[in-house]
């Protein structure tokens, strides 16, 4: 026992010999010093919620490993974020309603099995079929004909497939929309819109356990609710072929436990960063630290569909609190900088060719506390004579909660117009919002789900959509996003939905607050990490030090 | 004794059948779990609709309850919404918190009984106020403290341990955690240990044993400390089921996944399945261990007999 410990300190100070010696080695020749094809990297990682198909993942943990292990029919640039052809020859439309979708030949999922166009068309009527209970439906599906009959809003399904699903030829298939929508080949690269192999259909269970597909890695071995290993796929046929020798995902249950850990050097990428570790990150890690705008915002919501705060003097008690809230302060106090006060209601990751506007909220987002608390009072006060905030208490908010309230009640100079209303956990929260039982402000977020103007508009202000949580309804607004959908270019759709979010300043269903940036930290063991628009490490590019 | 034995088993049926009844209407309070499975965005109606037929949430409380013990006597304790069938989790967590829980326990018995019989020997000398300080401090420092300096220290500056536990939890990693997980509770047995042994060393029948001409050491083990241990064994054994729940904040610490790491991520996730089974499990942890006490208060004893 004692012999084999000390062997283990002996072999920890060569380790962190040889550590130091390579750390010294790659800063004097910079990058150009080479790496190790086969090196594996270690990255932060927690238990995914559902099981890993892609039609009923909505959430980080298990999008990361569908998007190493899938490629769809486009592929986000992770640097621009502009859709790019991948599985995908060509998608054709002449009316922006029916869409030709062409495949390349030769693609295989890691078992061997073809890429053919019933892998698509399959995958996605089994995802969209009712009984199947898939979370991550809509609006993938929704704008596909025939999705009322597999997915009816009440009773039961009606028919399996979609009637707008056709499958022309093994390389050839068409989509006809319910109605014109310019951007939807745009929407493709989305990990709801991946390919399923066969033996997904015949067993799924089996598929469950060990997820296979057509994209650069392959799950090697997967312990639940521990880790998984993935390795590079050889039959992958795609651009984004992995530089490192595969990925060694950990499961963290506290962020605290996995940046200690990567300052011990037991973890190379780390990107779920806690408040805590931001404050002294970048002299910890000697600057291996990325800070960049994601496509998630922060919003303040109100529920419009209690009267008071449906009335014309509202309207101006909403514009006097985002003027009350001292943005750039709060950002750099409370965040160090890792989210950007707002501009707009989208995110900076579109570009203005995007959609992404720096001047669009104007003078509405700018900290102005005198005319704040004149507009306030012009309105008539705030509704129920105070306004609290409601967050839920098992995630990172109570902090900048309580700074928003702080500067809404500095402007006032009443210490208790504003105070923060903490819901013991997320899925609580969450039903007082669906029940609509919030009589003041609720924080909101979004997290895009492929890089359109639409996807930050349509889902969260349209009448009656998915996450219209201030059941906001404008027909205006409506109006303005059905033309924006039946427009023949895209940049004719970017501007009519500019014009659409216009109308979201006079009428403030919700308050932005700050865009949030991706951070990620990573070991001297390795180089090359950047992080994609949707703020997940690009594994593919990871290099790992010789 | 068997009879005692067989009567206490008996009475657990209604605790048991009482702390399940009451977790599950517990987690139920919590709310309605399918819309925590949708993450941000507002749930399909129709496929929570879906999900809940499915789970049988449709149902009245008291009939999906009935259900679930239904279950737990064919062995099905339900399962996580990723699929995984909550014995398997079981499985996993509960021998790696054992795992922990005991090396803590050894070092709460060894470190706090050896501690307390020290300063209770020596009172009001040096030995006894360096103690008494030091427990003093370990008490007033919440647990999470403690295990974050000691993890940077041991783990992130020097390098000595394991700054977190890998995968297996091998015992040598569990070192750190189990210290700082039987800190607080060490320092209150060293506390117990040391007034019980102050008091007990006046007692008549120390003297007659001192008397009798018995080496001190004899005097110590078989007549003071087995007298003196009945309150700290008392301690010792409703710890025992606290150290195995209470462990939820030193797992987070060092990333061990077992019973505090399932149980934490069963109520955020609002499982009803994940949380009742590993609370059940706890439940008769605790049963057993004050069961276990009871009995060994007759061994230390000879006065307590059960009929």
């Amino acid at each position: 026992m004692r012999g084999a410990t000390q062997a283990k300190f002996a072999a920890g100070a060569i380790a962190i010999a040889l550590a130091a010696t390579a750390c010294s080695s790659s800063s004097s020749s910079s990058s150009g010093s080479g790496s190790n094809a086969n090196g594996v990297v270690t990255a932060w990682w927690g238990d995914p919620q559902n099981p890993l198909i892609p039609t009923d993942t909505n959430e980080v943990n298990g999008g990361a490993v569908l998007n190493m292990i899938f490629d769809g029919l486009q592929h986000y640039n992770p640097k621009t974020g502009v859709a790019e052809l991948a599985n995908a020859q060509s998608i054709t439309t002449t009316d922006q309603q029916h869409f030709t979708i062409t495949l390349k030949p030769g693609w295989k999922f890691s078992d061997g099995t073809p890429v053919t166009a019933h892998s698509y068309v399959d995958a996605w009527n089994w995802g969209a079929y009712l009984p199947h209970a898939q979370n991550n439906t809509d609006p993938f599906f929704t704008s596909i004909q025939g999705y009322d009959a597999v997915h009816p809003a009440s009773g039961s399904a009606t028919a399996q497939t979609m009637s707008g699903l056709k499958v022309v030829n093994d390389t050839t298939f068409t989509v006809a929309l319910t109605q014109k929508f310019s951007l939807w080949p745009d929407t493709l690269g989305y990990s709801a819109f991946y390919p399923l192999p066969q033996s997904f259909f015949t067993n799924q269970a089996a598929w469950e356990a060990h997820p296979v597909g057509n994209g650069p890695y392959v799950i090697k071995s997967w312990t639940k609710g521990t880790g998984m290993q993935l390795t590079p796929n050889s039959t992958y046929s795609g651009n984004y072929k992995p530089k490192n020798g595969g990925i060694n995902l950990k499961v963290y249950t506290d962020p605290n436990a996995a940046y200690a850990d990567l300052q011990a050097g037991n973890l190379d990428i780390d990107n779920g960063l806690s408040n805590t570790a931001l404050k002294t990150v970048q002299s910890d890690l000697n600057g291996r630290y990325l800070n960049q705008p994601a496509g998630i915002n922060q919003t303040v919501a109100f529920p419009l569909y209690d009267p008071a705060w449906n009335t014309a003097g509202a309207k101006l008690v909403r514009e006097g609190i985002s003027m009350a809230i001292d943005r750039p302060t709060i950002t750099k106090v409370i965040f160090q900088s890792t989210r950007t006060p707002a501009t707009d209601w989208t995110s900076p990751v579109l570009g203005a060719e995007g959609g992404y506007s720096s001047t669009l909220c104007g003078d509405v987002c700018t900290y102005n506390p005198t005319k704040a608390k004149q507009l306030i009072q012009q309105g008539g006060g705030i509704p129920h004579g105070q306004m609290t905030i409601s967050y839920n208490a098992d995630g990172p908010h109570k902090e900048w909660v309580d700074a928003v309230c702080n500067s809404i009640n500095n402007a006032l100079g009443n210490t208790n117009a504003c105070v923060g209303k903490p819901v013991g956990t997320f899925a609580d929260f969450r039903n007082q919002i669906q029940n609509k039982q919030m009589t003041s402000a609720f924080r909101t977020g979004w997290q895009m789900d492929y890089p359109l103007i639409q996807d930050f508009l349509q889902p969260i202000f349209y009448t009656n959509a998915a996450s219209n949580d201030s059941h906001y309804s404008n027909p205006q607004f409506d109006s303005m996003v059905n033309q924006a959908n039946a427009a023949s270019s895209k940049s004719a759709a970017v501007s009519d939905f500019q014009n659409a979010e216009k109308l979201l300043v006079t009428d403030l269903p919700s308050i932005p607050l700050w865009y949030q940036n991706g951070t990620v930290g990573w070991s001297s063991k390795v180089s090359n990490v950047s992080l994609d628009v949707f703020s997940v490490p690009v594994y593919t590019d990871i290099t790992v030090n010789k | 004794m068997g009879r005692y034995v067989i009567r206490r088993l008996l009475q657990m049926i209604p605790v048991f059948i009482g702390t399940t009844f009451i977790i599950f209407a517990m987690v139920h309070a919590l709310g309605d779990p399918v819309a925590a499975l949708f993450g941000d965005k507002a749930p399909d109606p129709a496929v929570a609709a879906q999900i809940r037929q499915q789970l049988g949430l449709n149902d009245p409380l008291i009939v999906q309850y009935g259900n679930y013990m239904k279950g737990i006597f064919t062995g099905d304790l339900g399962t996580t919404f990723s699929g995984q069938p909550v014995t398997e989790l079981l499985k996993t967590a509960y021998p790696t918190t054992l795992k922990l829980t005991l090396v803590a326990f050894t070092f709460e018995v060894i470190i706090g009984i050896g501690l307390g019989v020290i300063s209770g020997m020596r009172r009001g000398k040096l030995a006894d106020t360096g103690v008494m300080v030091m427990t003093l401090i370990v008490i007033s420092i919440p647990t999470f403290v403690i295990g974050y300096v000691l993890q940077y220290l041991f783990g992130v500056k020097w390098g000595i341990a394991d700054a977190t536990v890998p995968e297996g939890a091998p015992i040598q990693s569990l070192i750190l955690p189990g210290i700082v997980l039987a800190s607080v509770s060490l320092a209150y047995v060293a506390r117990l240990t040391r007034t019980t042994i102050a008091e007990n060393s006046k007692a008549d029948y120390v003297r007659t044993a001192v008397a009798k001409g018995l080496p001190r050491r004899r005097v110590v083990t078989h007549h003071l400390l087995r007298n003196s241990l009945i309150p700290v064994i008392t301690f010792l054994g409703t710890d025992l089921g606290a150290l195995m729940g209470g462990a939820l904040v030193t797992e987070r610490i060092f990333n061990i996944h077992g019973v505090g790491y399932y149980l934490y991520q069963g109520i955020l996730r609002q499982n009803t399945p994940t949380v009742v089974g590993f609370v059940t499990v706890l439940v008769i942890v605790f049963l057993l261990a004050n069961l276990l006490v009871d009995l060994l208060y007759a061994v230390l004893d000879p006065r307590i007999r059960y009929a």
